[in-house]
């Protein structure tokens, strides 16, 4: 994108498709689960992946901005995460 | 020099996610999906948030970058700990293979059913869940007050 990238972007692009490709695999697995344990892991799976999109794509960009935005993203999947294991805890369907 | 570093990085971080995916998919049981999720899953982003402080060389943002992977190397062993609790609790069935289950004597196995059956029940069995699993939620403490006479509507605030 801009001039003062000195990574080779088809290695950032093939990174890219990489958590593409896992963050696919795990939407299959979000939508089979046979327990609702596995689609909270699939949904916890697909919010690191996409911090990992998310800090690929700053190196891509060269806007190292992005990174709090990663920051932020680890930090409310956390959260999510937690209260799915409550709700789960507290008697939902199996 | 930094950019081979940071690339390597790269690599083995975008490896070790797509193997966290196939793990996800492939693997035969939910507590197995559950640890290539969170072990493959956080070591892969970890290389490559690795790979972007290593890349952009600044102190600023290396130290966000680092704090990114100080955030998922604290939550993601407690978020996986909490749902492979949980999902226990409910009675998840584990894989025909598993050699070895040391909870299955365990009253906490299948206590979320139970308590669902016991709160249509009546509270029968409320003391067998309060003493088995300090984390079950007792649906009635008993602290001795009066019970809510039902024609009060504790919403309406002119109902006192």
């Amino acid at each position: 994108m801009t001039a003062d990238l000195t990574m080779p972007v088809v290695l950032l692009d093939a990174i890219i498709g990489m958590l593409a490709f896992g963050i696919a695999m795990s939407a299959i697995r979000l939508y089979l689960g046979p327990s609702l344990a596995d689609r909270v892991v699939a949904l916890d799976l697909i919010a690191t992946l996409s911090v990992g999109m998310i800090a690929i794509y700053s190196v891509k960009t060269s806007m190292p901005v992005l990174l709090l935005v990663a920051i932020v993203l680890a930090l409310i999947m956390f959260l999510g995460t937690i209260a799915f294991a409550l709700y789960i805890q507290k008697g939902a369907p199996p | 020099m930094k950019d081979i570093l940071a690339g390597s990085f790269f690599i083995l971080g975008g490896l070790f996610s797509l193997l966290a995916g196939l793990g996800i998919l492939r693997m035969p049981d939910s507590f197995t999906r559950m640890q290539a999720a969170t072990k493959a899953g956080t070591l892969g982003v970890g290389c490559l948030i690795l790979g972007v402080a290593i890349y952009f060389a600044d102190l600023g943002d290396s130290t966000r970058a680092l704090l990114v992977i100080g955030f998922l190397f604290l939550t993601a062993p407690v978020a996986a700990y909490i749902i492979a609790r949980a999902a226990y609790h409910i009675g998840v069935p584990l894989w025909s293979g598993t050699v070895i289950d040391e909870l299955k004597d365990s009253p906490d196995r299948g206590i979320g059913e139970d308590d669902q059956i016991m709160r249509g029940a009546g509270g029968a069995g409320a003391q067998k869940a309060s003493a088995s699993d300090h984390t079950t939620p007792n649906p009635e403490p008993a602290t001795g007050d009066e019970p809510r006479t039902p024609d009060h509507d504790p919403d309406d605030p002119t109902d006192r």
